[in-house]
């Protein structure tokens, strides 16, 4: 396992030196996407609310930065915390609504924030300029690093560190008392209730959670490309989100990461097999992988990566490590 | 007192499920809540709990009005429950199950590490040990029942509810289900209130019997006594 983090963290870091500039530019993509991802992980996958609107905390999060960016010029370094406190506050709000509203009346709540957040967008022109959006000061690395990394690198490592921490702090919090409340809650709110489990507190807490990682994914967004439109935060974007985070996996944290990889390569590779039919390839892949691989994509990675090492050991050792522990400390 | 619980009422629209009902628990016994189908027991259960606001009355534990509190601080009250219907968390290992039972008494009394190793404790004292590990779902319905049993124990509770804890045992299960009620009031000093219909289980192990009736009270004493009431048996017989 640590291995497998620290190879994955070389990978990261050493590929920007060996690909194209342009796919620096989407793995960046990636990597925000994968943020927003593993907040619906968090709100779906571990709490079992649904969200059809995860794109209105993007979008709140990409404002925010862009305002402060381009009116205040207020650095990045202080406008994507901000971006994510103000996501997560409106996330906190829209969680105690959420707590009246459950399965399918829920997801048309949702939906309706994310459709309504595009035209309030247009409406308040003297904030967000309107239809054609705000443009912000093209991002570039800092002054003395300038000479050793193009601006592309620079966020590329920014925002994957960003989302380094976002998945550090997720785990460190989800691996305890907090995650089995959570899926205490979705797995059967009664008994949670009766051990002490308080549902307002955590429930709310899983969507503040969330959109502020969505918020994070759009301030970044909207950096890395120096501009914010309502055409970018539209449904489509939340749909996308909803679809990554099912496809990758729903309870993993790998599958947030191959969520984002779905959401930013899937329609690429889609339009590449045949640009007449792009959003056939792109459905025909997405029933497919729900039809074959119901844990998502990370859910069959383990299946299989199971798979090859019972092959592997003939015997597979029986589960018994708590005897071995006990007996160990005896 | 430990627990009293005083003419209560609990109104459904129309319907009423309990009409002033009055007992008390005696610290350190084991008692059994018994009568017919729709007698009220476990909605007299689900007001001590706190999932029903009754219609009127009043419930106190150790001598503090219990109404007051919402739910989800009813463990922290130091009462915990099992279900009739299993309540266990569908995706989650037999362990973890007894770590949510300890949910209330982590950062004052527990961390994660104590916290587990304790639920271990008390997955050995039940037979679990093996099955720390395993998802609840490939346990079989005695072992699940244990389970449920052994969340309930996580939260440390002075008052035990448990509703119907036989219901769906076999004969021997429910003999060993006896045994290990009794030791856990002992082991864990404990006082039980027991919803049961086994007749067998709940005459052999109750200090003391409050029996419902179309919820109302129909009678309360001790187990030989309550053997030979007229009523009791009349509402028995009558019913089912």
């Amino acid at each position: 396992m640590r291995l497998a983090l620290v190879a994955c963290g070389l990978l990261v870091a050493l590929l920007p030196w060996v690909i194209p500039p342009f796919v620096t530019f989407q793995l960046t993509y990636v990597a925000a996407y994968a943020i927003a991802i593993l907040g619906l992980v968090i709100l779906i996958g571990y709490s079992g609310q649904i969200s059809l609107g995860h794109g209105a905390f993007m979008a709140i999060g990409g404002y925010t930065a862009a305002i402060l960016l381009a009116g205040a010029g207020i650095g990045y370094w202080v406008s994507i915390p901000l971006a994510a406190l103000l996501a997560g506050i409106v996330g906190i709000g829209l969680g105690f609504v959420a707590l009246r509203l459950a399965g399918v009346y829920l997801a048309l709540a949702t939906l309706a924030l994310a459709a309504s957040v595009p035209p309030l967008l247009k409406r308040f022109k003297a904030l967000t300029g309107g239809v054609q959006g705000l443009s912000l000061p093209s991002p570039h690395a800092p002054g003395p690093l300038q000479p050793f990394v193009s601006s592309e690198t620079w966020f590329y490592y920014l925002t994957w560190a960003l989302a380094a921490v976002a998945f550090a702090l997720a785990w460190f919090v989800l691996r305890g008392r907090v995650g089995r409340s959570l899926r205490a809650l979705r797995d059967s709110e009664i008994a949670a209730v009766a051990f002490g489990v308080n549902p307002v507190f955590y429930k709310t807490l899983a969507f503040g959670w969330s959109a502020a990682y969505a918020g994070i994914a759009g301030a970044i967004i909207a950096i890395v490309t120096a501009y914010a439109s309502p055409d970018v935060y539209s449904v489509a974007l939340s749909l996308e989100l909803l679809i990554g985070v099912v496809i990758g996996g729903l309870h993993s944290f790998l599958g947030a990461i191959l969520g984002g990889i779905v959401v930013e390569f899937l329609p690429l590779w889609a339009q590449k097999i045949n640009p007449a039919v792009e959003s056939v390839v792109y459905g025909v892949a997405l029933i497919l992988v729900v039809i074959f691989a119901p844990g998502g994509l990370a859910g069959g990675l383990s299946r299989l990566a199971r798979a090859l090492r019972i092959q592997a050991t003939p015997r597979s050792r029986p589960a018994s490590t708590i005897e071995a522990i006990s007996e160990k400390s005896a | 007192m430990f627990l009293t619980v005083r003419d209560l009422t609990m109104r459904f629209g129309g319907i009423t499920a309990l009409a002033d009902v009055s007992f008390d628990v005696d610290e350190g016994r084991i008692t059994g809540l018994i009568g017919p189908n729709g007698a009220g027991k476990t909605t007299c259960f689900n007001c001590i709990t706190r999932f029903y606001q009754p219609t009127s009355g009043a419930i106190a534990f150790k001598g503090e009005n219990l109404l007051d509190c919402p739910p989800f601080r009813i463990t922290s009250r130091r009462i915990a429950r099992t279900f009739q219907n299993l309540e266990l968390f569908g995706t989650m290992t037999v362990l973890e199950h007894v770590l949510v039972g300890a949910h209330a008494r982590f950062g004052r009394e527990l961390d994660e590490r104590t916290a587990t190793s304790n639920a271990l404790e008390i997955l050995e004292y039940l037979g679990l040990a093996g099955e720390a590990h395993k998802p609840v779902r490939s346990l079989s319905f005695g072992a699940r029942k244990m389970v449920e049993l052994g969340r309930a124990l996580a939260a440390k509770p002075e008052l035990l509810l448990l509703d119907e804890p036989a219901a769906g045992l076999g004969h021997e299960e429910v003999e060993r289900l006896g045994e290990t009620i009794g030791r856990i009031r002992r082991d864990f000093a404990t006082t039980i209130l027991m919803v049961e219909h086994h007749m067998a289980l709940v005459m052999g192990i109750s200090d003391r019997i409050v029996v419902l009736d179309s919820g109302r009270k129909l009678a309360e004493g001790e187990p030989s006594a309550i053997r030979g009431n007229r009523a009791v048996i009349d509402a028995y017989l009558g019913t089912s």
